[in-house]
């Protein structure tokens, strides 16, 4: 069972959950690389953000990080079924949790 | 949620396009994502009946061809939109194209029917925009591309599960190999006139109350509803603000994050959709594309790679080029040749050599540089590697205050700033794209190194520096980095003040990497170069017989009376002319400072003279006097056309070079009226200065009118490097006479 995509209403509120499952939530700058995730909320009010959840980062999204630029910055993620680079201080916004695909 | 539904009706059937009173062409538009092959599909639609002009007022491209749907119709007119993720957002882009798809764009209706190009590969997000398409009113086919991409990745796509699951005729299209053009067309007739989709998708209970609360009848009232609900901005009237404003606090009550809903929501049905149109589908791209970026984006190869491309595009604007741009600088001069010997010796001959053939060719002369630029870009594009470029550079541009996507058009500047200005069309937030342009012609481009050199030759030849540094070299390094350092302050300034805008965000797709389209590029760069040669080009000639006319007029009546200085410049010409080329060639050691002579007293007789004259008051606290002021009036029309009018006014023969010995023989030896020399090292470093930052070149103020789409940018760019220019050459001269330098 995919504890992140079960706890998440339609309007993003996360339920009532198990206390022996305690999912890891983690902002996406955050999220090692490799690692498997599943987009929990997305924080923030701007433009930026507004684009990233048309683009298809929304509550449910599978993501994982790839990597980083070679100066540290912009990050490397794939989410659904392609790649997208975003900066560190944008990702910030991102809780994502970790699922275990 | 959404359940099966029938096949649009069909209101009007499609042979009744041309039935009735007259057979009216269909306008079609074409809608998609950013890489999913919308371009592909249009040239393969098109071919060479395309057109690209601008929307009135603003710096959208506006891109429209012919399409031929069936041999028994008109054809039609298929528009082009930009490529958008989404329909919503402020910028720009996005706001001609709903324009466009709603009718109010003057001059285009409204589509009879929207192509909606879905990449397979990528299915969700390309959706997005389709959830959109289908509240637009107008009939809706999808064409879905990639599918031998998805083929190859394991993705099966179900075609007729999703044509039932979105409502409309979904048609697999391969535009490269031409499969699948012939049934859109068929899809494209058929849905003409059928009823439009509309939204089948659900936000929550909560939500759709207030929406139902707002909403007139039908579902044009819904989609109303939501846009007044959900837009940015409140709406105008009165009463609506009002009760819009009172459902988002509503809504924001009982959810912080209500402004998300028709996005969530809209994913959740294109979820669904996508699930049963590809059952079973995994989540693995193409091995290749990152095997790829495992070199290009790694922190060490990443970069290297960059470099080796950049340097590649760079000699090929910079030497690559410069044979054709050769052959048709000779090319024109001997067509002027022949003109002049063809016609009678007179003004008409004048101003058609000197002016029209010479302009036209001056325009012409900067199509391979255009030509070789954009075919790399297009390259660079289509092939996926772009977006990595950006990708890597948007740390060190950002630092800048630049956009990372500007390193490419600022890199082409150093060679010729023409094509790096039309190449920030990849910058989409305008605000960014205009500073880059702003500063692009700060980059010291190839038209500049004939001043430096000659400045260099006639100056600074055999000095040294610590005894191996050559100075010459020193020097030229110090004005190109003095032309960037100048660039990016004023780069920080314009960002803080008259360009502010928020710092350039970055959220950028990394499409896979594909093997580019040779049509495609073909198409980009037929495009380019011919919106380059008629809109700059047209400007660039009236510049051009504007100067020649002032050069000529008015004429020259009286035969040159050397005085004191151009007696010594003279003989020292013919002096050093007769040992440095050994043998003089026929005719021109002894008569040519009699031509030259009459040709430079033609040139001080003319309004340019006079413009020198009149400005030499302003000049000389730059060390310049009234004969470089000729030669500086000249050269705002074009940086090189200084040596040749410098050889024109010191009487040394309209063809003399930047290292021809006569020329800078005259240059040393040019005296003041008080007996004092005109050049000093000093002076000559000021003047250099000066051509750093000062915008001499009409061709680049017609391009940026041209990328800009008014005059008021142009302009601005002009006087603001004037003014820098003069400051900086100011600073210099009179800095260095303090210091005792000169």
């Amino acid at each position: 069972m995919s504890i992140a995509y079960a706890a998440i209403n339609p309007t993003g509120d996360l339920l009532e959950r198990s206390d022996s499952f305690k999912p890891s939530t983690v902002s996406l700058d955050r999220l090692r690389v490799g690692t498997n995730a599943r987009v929990l909320a997305v924080g923030g009010e701007g433009a930026v953000t507004r684009r990233l959840m048309e683009m298809g980062v929304v509550p449910g999204a599978p993501v994982r990080v790839i990597k980083c630029a070679p100066l540290g910055d912009p990050l490397e993620v794939r989410v659904r079924n392609y790649h997208l680079a975003l900066r560190r201080n944008e990702a910030q916004n991102i809780t994502v949790v970790i699922s275990d695909e | 949620m959404s359940s099966a539904l029938e096949s649009p009706s069909r209101v009007v059937e499609s042979v009744d396009v041309t039935a009735g009173r007259e057979a009216r062409a269909l306008v079609i538009a074409l809608a998609g994502n950013p890489n999913a092959g919308k371009t592909s599909i249009f040239n393969a639609l098109t071919g060479l009946r395309q057109k690209v002009a601008n929307y009135p007022g603003v710096t959208v491209e506006r891109k429209e061809g012919v399409w031929a749907l069936a041999p028994d119709l008109p054809p039609a007119s298929l528009i082009d939109l930009p490529g958008l993720y989404s329909l919503d957002a402020a910028s720009i882009d996005e706001q001609i194209a709903r324009d466009i798809l709603t009718g109010r764009m003057n001059e285009t209706p409204a589509p009879d029917v929207i192509v909606a190009v879905v990449d397979a590969t990528n299915l969700e997000r390309n959706l997005y925009l389709v959830t959109q398409l289908l509240e637009m009113g107008r009939p809706v086919v999808v064409a879905l591309t990639m599918v031998d991409l998805a083929e190859r990745a394991k993705i099966e796509i179900n075609d007729e599960k999703l044509s039932e699951s979105l409502g409309v005729r979904v048609v697999p299209v391969t535009a490269r190999q031409r499969r699948g053009l012939d049934e859109l067309a068929r899809a494209v007739l058929d849905s003409v006139g059928s009823d439009a989709p509309g939204a089948q998708w659900r936000l929550s209970l909560h939500a759709e109350e207030e929406v139902k609360r707002l909403a007139g009848d039908g579902w044009q009232g819904r989609a109303e509803a939501m846009r007044d609900l959900y837009a940015d901005e409140l709406p105008e009237d009165e009463l609506r603000r009002e009760a819009v404003g009172l459902a988002r606090e509503r809504l924001a009550s009982a959810n912080p994050q209500w402004w998300q809903e028709p996005v969530t929501a809209r994913y959740r049905w294109i979820e669904g959709i996508a699930a049963s149109a590809t059952p079973g589908a995994r989540d693995e791209r193409p091995g290749a594309t990152e095997k790829i970026d495992n070199l290009v984006t790694h922190r060490l190869f990443g970069p290297l790679i960059f470099l080796l491309v950049m340097a590649v595009v760079f000699q090929a604007i910079f030497s690559w080029a410069t044979l054709p741009m050769d052959l048709i600088d000779r090319g024109f001069g001997s067509l002027g040749e022949i003109v002049r010997a063809q016609m009678p010796a007179g003004l008409l001959t004048d101003l058609i050599v000197d002016g029209v053939i010479a302009g036209v060719g001056g325009v012409l002369v900067f199509l391979p540089q255009i030509l070789l630029l954009f075919f790399f870009i297009a390259l660079l594009e289509d092939s996926g590697y772009m977006s990595r470029a950006a990708f890597l550079m948007d740390r060190l541009m950002r630092g800048v205050g630049l956009h990372g996507k500007a390193f490419m058009p600022l890199l082409s500047s150093f060679a010729c700033a023409i094509p790096g200005i039309m190449a920030t069309r990849t910058i989409e937030n305008p605000k960014d794209r205009l500073a880059t342009i702003m500063i692009a012609p700060f980059m010291s481009c190839s038209a500049r190194l004939p001043v430096y050199t000659l400045m260099i030759a006639a100056f600074f030849t055999d000095r040294k520096l610590f005894g191996f540094f050559s100075v010459g070299a020193l020097l030229i390094l110090s004005m190109y980095l003095l032309g960037i350092t100048v660039a990016v302050v004023v780069a920080w300034i314009l960002k803080r003040t008259i360009l502010k805008s928020p710092p350039p965000p970055l959220v950028l797709e990394l499409p896979p990497y594909r093997v580019p389209s040779l049509l495609n590029i073909a198409q980009t760069m037929r495009s380019r170069s011919w919106l380059f040669v008629k809109r700059a080009g047209t400007v660039i000639l009236t510049i051009s017989i504007l100067l020649w006319a002032l050069m000529t007029f008015p004429r020259s009546e009286q035969k040159p009376v050397p005085d004191a200085q151009e007696g010594a410049a003279v003989q020292a010409a013919r002096e050093t002319g007769v040992e440095a080329r050994g043998k003089p060639a026929p005719g021109t050691a002894a008569q040519a400072p009699e031509f030259a002579g009459d040709e430079g007293e033609q040139m001080r007789q003319s309004y340019a003279g006079r413009l020198g004259q009149l400005i030499e008051p302003v000049i000389r606290p730059l060390g310049f006097d009234w004969k470089m002021g000729i030669g500086l009036v000249a050269s705002f029309a074009a940086r090189e056309t200084l040596v040749s009018t410098l050889s024109i006014v010191y009487n040394v023969g309209k063809d003399a070079e930047a290292e021809s010995p006569s020329l800078i023989e005259a240059v040393r030896q040019a005296k003041r009226p008080d007996g004092t020399p005109a050049w000093t090292p000093l002076v000559a470093v000021s003047m250099m200065v000066f051509f750093v930052l000062a915008c001499q070149c009409m061709s680049t103020v017609a391009v940026v009118r041209r990328e800009t789409n008014s005059w008021r940018w142009p302009l601005f760019m002009v006087a603001y490097m004037l003014a820098i220019a003069y400051v900086a050459s100011f600073v210099t001269y009179q800095g260095g006479r303090l210091l005792g330098l000169g």
